[in-house]
This record gives C-alpha cells, sequence and structure tokens, in this order.
C-alpha cells in the first residue's frame, strides 16, 4: 500500500513537471508583440534573443522527456537510467531559465554603463508574458529537484534501509 | 602528519585518487573562473564630441558589477570552488570517518547542487556574454566588444573556465551518486550492506 503511494506520487510529480514545463514553452512561444513610435515598429518575439530561444528549446526537451518517462512500466530495467536523465534535465532546466532570466532583466532595468534601453516600456505585454513563462519554468525546475530526489530514493534506496 | 595522510589517500584504491585528481580539477577551474572574472575591469577614454576645435573626451569603465550576471558569475564559482575545496580537505583529512547511509547521501545531494549551481551562473554569464559581443539589432543594444576588447577577451577565459568546471563538476557527480550504489573502500572504513533495489 506504501508502495503504491508512492509510485502514485511520483507520477503526479511528474506528470505536473511536465505541464509546468509545457506551459512555459507555450506562454514563451505564443509571446509577441508589435509596437510603434515615430513611424518606426518593432515587433518583439521571443526569437529575438537567444537566451529565449535556448529556453524554449531547453523546456521542450524536459516536456519530451518527461511525457515518455510517465509511461514507463515500474518494472523495467531502465529505471536507473531515469536517475541519470534527471539529473541532466535539471541542469538543462537551471541553465535555460538562469540564461533566459539574466537577458530579461536587462530588458527589464536596462543597463545604463552599457547604454542599453530597458524594452519594457514599449512592448508591456510581450515582458508579461515572458515572465510569465519564466516564472512556468520556475516551477518547473522546483518540481524537478523533488523528482531527482525522488527517483534516487527510490531507485538506490541511499538510507540504506534495506539491509541485506 | 599531513605527509603521512596524503600518503594514506594515495595508497588507497584507484578511484579515491581518480575522484581526489577531478576535485582538484573543478577547484581550479571555477576557482580560476572566478577571480579572472573577479578582476575584469577595463578603462577606456573615448572622444565623445567636439566644442569648436578641441575634442571632448570621456572616460568609460567596463566592471563586472555593472552587469548582475556577472556577478552572480563570480559568487557562484567561489561558493563551488568553497564546496570542491571541502571535499577534497573531507577526503584528505577524514581518513577515520565512517561513511555510512546519511554521509554518502548528503555529499551526493551536494554535489549535484553544486552542479546545478555552476551550470546556471556559466549559463547567464554566456548569454550576457552574447549579447555584449553581438549586440542585439530588435532591442537597439550596441555591442560593448569592439570598444573593450581586453574585457571581452578575460570575459571570454572565465568563462571556458567555468564550462570546464561544470563538466569536471558532472563527472564528480556522477562518480558520486554511483557511489551511493556501490559503496566501495574509498573513503568508507566501515562494511557498509550492500544496496538491494
Amino acid at each position: 500500500m506504501v508502495k503504491l503511494t508512492k509510485r502514485i506520487g511520483g507520477f503526479v510529480l511528474r506528470l505536473a513537471a511536465f505541464a509546468a514545463a509545457l506551459a512555459a514553452l507555450i506562454v514563451m512561444v505564443t509571446s509577441r508583440e508589435r509596437a510603434s513610435f515615430f513611424a518606426v515598429s518593432l515587433e518583439a518575439k521571443y526569437t529575438d534573443m537567444a537566451a529565449f530561444k535556448y529556453f524554449v528549446i531547453a523546456n521542450a526537451v524536459v516536456s519530451v522527456y518527461s511525457f515518455l518517462v510517465l509511461f514507463l512500466p515500474h518494472e523495467s530495467l531502465l529505471w536507473k537510467f531515469v536517475v541519470v536523465l534527471d539529473l541532466v534535465m535539471t541542469m538543462l532546466l537551471t541553465s535555460s531559465l538562469s540564461a533566459a532570466l539574466a537577458v530579461a532583466q536587462v530588458g527589464k532595468k536596462g543597463n545604463a554603463n552599457a547604454g542599453w534601453l530597458p524594452i519594457c516600456g514599449q512592448v508591456p505585454k510581450f515582458c508579461d508574458q515572458i515572465t510569465g513563462a519564466l516564472i512556468a519554468g520556475f516551477i518547473a525546475l522546483v518540481l524537478y529537484v523533488f523528482l531527482l530526489l525522488y527517483s534516487l530514493h527510490s531507485v538506490v534506496d541511499p538510507f540504506l534501509l534495506q539491509k541485506s | 602528519m599531513a605527509v603521512s595522510k596524503l600518503a594514506l589517500v594515495a595508497s588507497s584504491g584507484k578511484s579515491c585518487k581518480i575522484l581526489l585528481g577531478l576535485r582538484l580539477l573543478a577547484f581550479s577551474a571555477t576557482l580560476s573562473a572566478a577571480i579572472v572574472m573577479g578582476l575584469n575591469k577595463e578603462t577606456k577614454t573615448f572622444v565623445v564630441g567636439k566644442v569648436g576645435n578641441t575634442p571632448v573626451k570621456a572616460t568609460f569603465t567596463a566592471e563586472f558589477q555593472h552587469t548582475p550576471a556577472f556577478v552572480f558569475f563570480v559568487v557562484a564559482n567561489a561558493m563551488v570552488s568553497f564546496h570542491n575545496l571541502l571535499m577534497i580537505a573531507l577526503q584528505i583529512f577524514g581518513g577515520k570517518m565512517e561513511f555510512t547511509g546519511f554521509r554518502l547521501l548528503s555529499v551526493a545531494i551536494l554535489d549535484m547542487l553544486n552542479v546545478s549551481l555552476v551550470s546556471a551562473a556559466a549559463n547567464a554569464a554566456a548569454f550576457m556574454a552574447e549579447v555584449g559581443k553581438n549586440g542585439n539589432k530588435h532591442a537597439r543594444w550596441n555591442k560593448i566588444c569592439d570598444r573593450f576588447t581586453t574585457y571581452c577577451d578575460h570575459g571570454a577565459g572565465a568563462l571556458i573556465a567555468a564550462f570546464a568546471g561544470v563538466i569536471f563538476m558532472v563527472i564528480i557527480s556522477a562518480v558520486t551518486i554511483s557511489r551511493l550504489v556501490q559503496p566501495n573502500k574509498c573513503c568508507s572504513t566501515a562494511a557498509s550492506p550492500s544496496v538491494a533495489p
């Protein structure tokens, strides 16, 4: 009975992480705004910044991986591999979130020393959607950290609770 | 005294020496990344305009503190190098300590956390450096690397060192996690029961 609740808990956690990564991906891809000032019209989309493209790609990889692992049968031998891949996915999520956050912070506050003006004043809706995508990415990261600990606990038995 | 402890470490299993060497490499890589980026500063005078016939000069400085991503880079690399230093000290001077269940697990978890930390820091700094090198036409951000070449070169060196540190930390983390499954003789004097998944 305890094993079943643990398995269901792990499944729910992975489903939530999949949903969060997918939400981050979709919100960032659909963020697009056209603004015009002084007869110059500029369109802000996520492909303008390399960091946002990396964020989209990383979250796509994580979503696909989570979806595939959802269907892994419990007795399969691949679960040891899942521990390693969970660590890789957590690293992907941290790096993509951190890169997108660094660039978005410059977009919001600008960099006075380099002469870079903030762009959030001209495209506020774009900025809000990017913020939403970053928050969803952060939730996916937190869930993946818990998933990593769960995978370690269920596969490796690190507390050596089962004495042979 | 320290020499005898070093000899004890050197005479133990081969994986011990490999792990120690890896940790030393990761420590040096992250420490050099933190130091090179921390001392990154360039001052240059530019001609800003002309008043009559005399050119007006202004002095501009490029420091790492101007960019929050680089500040995070320095702090994170310092933290990871400190973690590696602690682990090296533990391996050399903690020979009699029994690495039973929770201690092995805490080393593995700390290694995983530090892998994430250093990878996040290296990536944030890399993307900020990319914006600084190429500029961004859509946001009208000018590139700064054509004017502050030394600053950019030093930053690139620090980034390369940090990415090398990331690779070493990933290998170290993999080794530490595999030691959870099969505790070998390295750093465990007590016979831990074998793990049954």
